[in-house]
């Protein structure tokens, strides 16, 4: 796929990063706002499908890191199991960091963290398995589907070669 | 011949789908009223999480977002099998 005209390329190249921006913000304001990780990960991920629109497969490609996505989605994954055995000397998925109302109101919240403890940062690790997730998604079948000439196809993997 | 085995079956199937139409609950009348009062007046007190449908998501159902993370990483998995590459020669 070629790449689209200069009006297009411009409007895509604003609202890719305006995407990456308000989906940050719907990850990280899961708990108080309507919105989370699944969700945001999913605006994030419309930034790919954004650039791939305007500026066609070979361009993208030949810049994005798969690894990159590959290893979002992979600490992603690992971090909200994380936070799920943290909790392990009460039970399986506890939420130990939390502060009832009442405390966090009367300022007894700890620090950085918000005060409804691992449900903030299990929204944070989740969004960033669905974003690297969704985006590889999208950059593997992208490649398999309108690319597929460029590929050399040596034939089926994992098969006997006769 | 089996045009006529297909609609019978589809009268039975149908009339047991109107049959048991009858025994669902009233519209607007949940059938387990004492967990959904829990929640709608615990989750902010406990949790201190303004989103309930988040505090629902990854703490009391915590265990079940194991299995929705598990389906993406799967579903990448899936895509990867189908599209990737075939071995260079």
């Amino acid at each position: 796929m070629k790449p689209l005209s200069i009006v297009v390329r411009t409007c895509c190249d604003m609202f890719a990063w305006f995407m990456v921006v308000f989906g940050s913000y719907v990850i990280i304001h899961g708990d108080v706002t309507p919105g989370g990780g699944f969700q945001g990960g999913a605006i994030v991920a419309t930034f790919m499908a954004l650039l791939l629109v305007a500026y066609g497969g070979e361009k993208v490609l030949s810049w994005v890191k798969f690894s990159f996505y590959n290893g979002l989605l992979i600490v992603g994954l690992l971090l909200f199991l994380l936070f799920g055995f943290s909790g392990m000397a009460n039970s399986f998925f506890y939420n130990f960091l939390a502060v009832p109302e009442a405390v966090a109101l009367a300022g007894g919240a700890h620090g950085i963290i918000p005060p409804s403890g691992t449900i903030a940062l299990m929204d944070i690790a989740v969004g960033i398995e669905v974003t690297g997730g969704l985006t590889l998604i999208l950059l593997y079948m992208f490649k398999g589907t309108r690319m597929f000439n460029l590929i050399e196809m040596g034939g089926e993997t994992g098969h006997d070669s006769r | 011949m089996r045009k006529t085995i297909f609609i019978i079956a589809a009268l039975v199937f149908g009339g047991l789908m109107l049959g048991a139409l009858d025994s669902i609950h009233p519209f607007g009348e949940p059938g387990n009223v004492p967990m959904d009062e829990y929640f709608l007046h615990h989750a902010l007190e406990d949790r201190s999480s303004e989103n309930v449908v988040t505090s629902i998501v990854f703490d009391y159902r915590g265990f079940d977002t194991i299995g929705e993370a598990a389906v993406l990483f799967t579903a990448v998995c899936s895509v990867l099998a189908l599209f990737r590459e075939g071995a260079k020669k």
